[in-house]
C-alpha cells in the first residue's frame, strides 16, 4: 500500500512540478551566426528584463510548411517566427500569419518618428515586421583568381579568366537575373525580359554554359564550408556569411558586392495563439524591433538594420572591434551596383520558372 | 592450419604485372588527390615495377632491399605531401617490398593446400581482399571525423596545419563548445530523459506483448505481430507524419481537458513516439529467445504454487534476459539517433541530441557536431562492451559457456 501512495505522489509531483516553471517562448530562426547575432542582441536583453525563457527552434527553412502543419493540427508550438519577406507575403495571404498594426505594436524612433514611417517601403507585408536588409553576392578565394581579381558579377560565367568550380543557390531566383544581366540584358529591363518565356529560355542557355562548373547549395552555410575547403574559386551566399568567413574565421576570401541582390528578413506572429502567448509575442516584438536593438543586432553579424533610425547607431562588432559600417550591403561604396529583389515578380512567376529551372537542372 | 606447402619462385611473367596493378592501384588514389587518376595509375605502377625488378635482378638481398624501398617511398611520399605522407609513403615502401617478395618467392602458397588450382589461391586471396575492402568501407567514415573534431578552424577540412601536425592546427574548443553551449546541453539532456524513458516502455510492452504472441491459444497472433512491427517497415516519414497529427490531437486533449503543461506534454509526446518505433525491436528479439524457452518450466513452477507474476521473474525473465536487454538496447539507439519523428512530434523545448546535429549540419556546418559524433561513438562502444562484458560475466557466475 505504501508503495502505492510513494508512486502516486511521485507521478503527482512530475506533472505539476513542471508548470512551475518560468514562462516559455519558442522563436524560430535560420541558424548559425545569424541566431547568435538575435540572441546576443534581443533574446538574452529581453529574457533579463521579463524573466521569460526563450527556446531557439533552427526551422525557419521550412517555416511555411510546418506552420500549415501546424495550424491544421490545431497545434501551434511557435511564437515568433522569422521569415524571409516573400515567405511572410505567402503566410500572411494564406492566414497564417497575425497582421500587425505598425502605429501601435511597434515602437515609434526616439525622435517620435512613428514606427510606420521610420521602416517606411520596408514594410511591405501586412503581416511582416522587417529586422534587417541583407543580401545574396559572391565571394571569392584571394589565392585562386589569380592576379586579376573579379570586379564584375560576371566572372561567375567566365571561365576562361577564373577556371574552377563555382556555387549558386539551387534556385532560379537570382541566378537566372545574373545570367541575363552577364548575357547583355540591360539590368532595368531583367524582369521584362524573365516574364517572356524565351527570355527564361535565354537565362536558363547563359547558365547552361557554366553548368559542369556549379556545385548547387541550398543551405547558407554551404558556400562558406565550400570556399574553406578551396574547393570552388568563388560562390553565392547572403553577405553576413561571407562576413563570417572573412573577418571571423580569416579566411583568404573577398566579396564581389557587384550585382548584390538586396532582400528582406524580418518576423512575423502566427495565426491562433492563445490571448497569452500573443500578448507576450507582441511584448517581445516591441522591444526586439527598437530603434536601439535593431542597431544592437549589426555588432554580431554585417546586416543592416531595417528601421532608417538605427542607421547611424551602427558601430564596431562586440568581438572584432572592427568598423561594421563599411561591412553592410547598404554602405554606399559597396551598393554601387545592387538589385532589389521583385517580389510582385517572383510571386507571379515563381511556380513556372521553378518548373523550368528543376527540368534544367535533371538535365 | 593447413599443412606446409613447399614453395618455389615464381616466373617473373606473374610477378611483375601483379606488382604493377598494386602499384597502380596506390597510383590510383594518389594521382586522384593530385588531380589526374589515370597518370597516377601510369606511374605507380611503373614505379613500383622498377623497383621490384632493382630487388629481384640486382640488390638480391631481401633486408637491404626492404630499407632501401621504405626510405624511396617515404622520400616520394614527402615530395608529394610532406611529413603525414612521409609516413604513409614509408609503410607503402614496406608493404610493396613485402608483397614483391610475396609473390616472387611464391610464400603466398606456403599456408594452402597443396592441392589448390590456382584459381581456387586466387579466390583464396581475392576473398580477403573484398572482405578488406567492405571493412574499410564501413570504418573509414566514422574515423574520418575523429581527427577533424580537433580542427582549430570552424570548417570540416584537414587544414595544412592539421597535416603538418602543427599543433596550432588542432584544438580542443569543439568539445568546449558542445560542453558549455546551452543549445547542445539541453538536447543532450532532453535525449538522456527521452532515450531511456522511451526503452522502459519499450522493453515493458514489448517482452509482453512477445510472451502474449509465443503462446499457441493466441487467436490471429499472425496478424497481430504483422500490426505490432509495422513501425520497423513503414517508411518512417509516414509514421512521422501520422503521428503528427494524432499526437497533436492527445497533446491538445492534455493540456486543454487535463490542464498540463505544454513542456510536459511535448515530452509525453517523443517518448511515446518513441516507444512504439522501439517496440518492435523488442518484440523480434524476445520472441528469437522465446523459441528456445522450455514451456514446461512455467508448469514446473505452477506447479510448485507459484502464481504467473512470480514465475515470470523467477523463472522465465532471467532465462529470457539477454533477448529483452539486446531488444532494449535497440529500442534505446533507435531514440537516441532519430531525428525524423521527434521533428514532427517534438517542439523545440524537446529538441534532441539527432535534432540538433540535423539543424548544425544544415544551417552552420560546425565541427561541434564532429565533436559530438566522436564523443557519442566512444560513448557507444563503452556501452557495448560493458553489457558484453556484463553478459559474460553473469554467463560465467551460471556456469554456461559464453556464446
Amino acid at each position: 500500500m505504501k508503495f502505492t501512495k510513494l508512486t502516486a505522489l511521485a507521478v503527482t509531483t512530475a506533472l505539476v512540478a513542471p508548470a512551475a516553471i518560468a514562462q516559455e517562448m519558442t522563436i524560430v530562426s535560420w541558424g548559425g551566426a545569424y541566431t547568435k547575432s538575435q540572441k546576443n542582441a534581443y533574446h538574452d536583453p529581453y529574457s533579463a528584463k521579463s524573466g521569460v525563457t526563450i527556446i531557439n527552434d533552427d526551422s525557419s527553412a521550412e517555416a511555411v510548411a510546418k506552420l500549415r502543419a501546424m495550424n491544421e493540427a490545431g497545434n501551434v508550438t511557435w511564437d515568433v517566427v522569422d521569415v524571409v519577406a516573400a515567405d511572410a507575403i505567402r503566410l500572411c495571404d494564406e492566414g497564417l500569419a497575425m497582421e500587425i498594426d505598425p502605429d501601435t505594436m511597434l515602437a515609434p524612433a526616439p525622435d517620435g518618428t512613428s514606427a510606420a514611417d521610420d521602416f517606411g517601403d520596408l514594410l511591405v507585408s501586412d503581416c511582416f515586421i522587417p529586422q534587417i536588409v541583407y543580401s545574396t553576392t559572391f565571394g571569392y578565394r584571394t589565392d585562386l583568381v589569380g592576379d586579376t581579381a573579379p570586379t564584375s558579377v560576371c566572372a561567375v560565367f567566365d571561365t576562361d579568366a577564373y577556371p574552377g568550380k563555382r556555387s549558386l543557390e539551387k534556385r532560379p531566383i537570382n541566378n537566372m537575373e545574373w545570367a541575363l544581366i552577364c548575357d547583355g540584358v540591360a539590368k532595368d529591363d531583367v524582369y521584362d525580359v524573365l516574364a517572356t518565356p524565351e527570355g527564361q529560355d535565354k537565362a536558363l542557355a547563359k547558365l547552361d554554359t557554366i553548368k559542369d562548373d556549379v556545385i548547387w547549395w541550398s543551405a547558407g552555410a554551404d558556400t562558406p564550408q565550400l570556399l574553406a575547403d578551396g574547393e570552388i574559386v568563388m560562390g553565392s551566399t547572403y553577405n553576413g556569411r561571407l562576413f563570417s568567413v572573412i573577418e571571423e574565421q580569416k579566411q583568404p576570401v573577398a566579396m564581389l558586392w557587384d550585382a548584390q541582390v538586396f532582400d528582406l528578413d524580418g518576423w512575423i506572429i502566427p495565426a491562433g495563439l492563445s490571448d497569452e502567448r500573443k500578448k507576450q509575442a507582441l511584448d517581445y516584438i516591441m522591444f526586439a524591433t527598437d530603434t536601439q536593438r535593431l542597431a544592437d543586432q549589426a555588432k554580431w553579424i554585417s546586416y543592416g538594420p531595417a528601421r532608417a533610425s538605427s542607421a547611424p547607431l551602427v558601430g564596431k562588432h562586440a568581438e572584432l572591434g572592427i568598423d561594421m559600417a563599411p561591412h553592410m550591403p547598404t554602405d554606399p561604396n559597396n551598393a554601387q551596383n545592387t538589385f532589389l529583389y521583385n517580389y510582385e515578380f517572383w510571386a507571379d512567376y515563381r511556380d513556372d520558372i521553378d518548373g523550368k529551372f528543376q527540368a534544367w537542372l535533371a538535365k | 592450419m593447413a599443412a606446409l606447402t613447399p614453395i618455389s619462385r615464381k616466373p617473373m611473367s606473374l610477378v611483375l604485372p601483379t606488382v604493377a596493378a598494386a602499384g597502380g592501384l596506390l597510383g590510383l588514389f594518389v594521382g586522384t588527390a593530385n588531380d589526374s587518376g589515370f597518370l597516377g595509375i601510369v606511374i605507380g605502377a611503373a614505379i613500383v615495377t622498377a623497383l621490384a625488378a632493382l630487388y629481384i635482378f640486382a640488390l638480391k638481398n631481401e633486408q637491404m632491399s626492404k630499407w632501401i624501398s621504405i626510405l624511396i617511398f617515404l622520400a616520394l611520399g614527402f615530395f608529394v605531401g610532406g611529413i603525414p605522407a612521409a609516413i604513409l609513403g614509408a609503410l607503402a615502401g614496406w608493404f610493396f617490398h613485402w608483397f614483391t617478395y610475396w609473390m616472387y618467392e611464391g610464400r603466398y602458397r606456403q599456408r594452402l593446400l597443396p592441392y589448390l588450382t590456382p584459381s581456387q589461391v586466387l579466390w583464396h586471396y581475392g576473398f580477403r581482399v573484398i572482405c578488406g575492402a567492405i571493412f574499410v568501407f564501413l570504418i573509414t567514415p566514422i574515423l574520418v571525423v575523429i581527427p577533424l573534431s580537433f580542427n582549430s578552424q570552424d570548417f570540416f577540412t584537414y587544414t595544412p596545419e592539421m597535416l603538418r601536425f602543427d599543433p596550432a592546427g588542432y584544438s580542443l574548443k569543439h568539445y568546449q563548445d558542445f560542453f558549455t553551449n546551452n543549445e547542445w546541453q539541453r538536447s543532450f539532456k532532453n535525449s538522456l530523459i527521452i532515450a531511456p524513458i522511451a526503452t522502459v516502455i519499450s522493453v515493458s510492452l514489448g517482452t509482453l506483448a512477445a510472451i502474449g504472441l509465443s503462446q499457441s491459444h493466441v487467436p490471429g497472433r499472425r496478424a497481430i505481430m504483422a500490426i505490432m512491427i509495422s513501425p520497423m517497415i513503414v517508411p518512417l516519414i509516414i509514421s512521422a507524419t501520422g503521428m503528427f497529427f494524432f499526437y497533436s490531437s492527445i497533446g491538445n486533449w492534455m493540456e486543454g481537458t487535463l490542464g498540463l503543461s505544454k513542456n510536459f506534454v511535448g515530452y509525453v509526446k517523443v517518448v511515446l513516439a518513441h516507444a512504439v518505433l522501439g517496440i518492435p525491436f523488442v518484440i523480434i528479439t524476445v520472441t528469437a529467445t522465446l523459441v528456445g524457452f522450455d514451456r514446461s518450466l512455467t508448469r514446473a513452477a505452477a506447479n510448485m504454487g507459484a502464481n504467473p507474476v512470480t514465475t515470470f521473474f523467477r523463472v522465465q525473465m532471467p532465462l529470457i534476459l539477454p533477448g529483452v536487454i539486446s531488444g532494449g538496447l535497440f529500442a534505446f539507439i533507435t531514440s537516441f539517433d532519430e531525428v525524423v519523428v521527434v521533428l514532427f512530434v517534438g517542439s523545440a523545448s524537446q529538441k534532441t541530441l539527432p535534432w540538433q546535429m540535423f539543424t548544425g549540419l544544415r544551417e552552420q556546418i560546425s565541427p561541434t557536431i564532429l565533436a559530438v559524433a566522436t564523443i557519442l561513438v566512444v560513448i557507444s562502444i563503452a556501452l557495448l562492451t560493458t553489457v558484453e562484458l556484463l553478459r559474460r560475466r553473469s554467463e560465467r557466475l551460471r556456469g554456461m559457456s559464453p556464446g
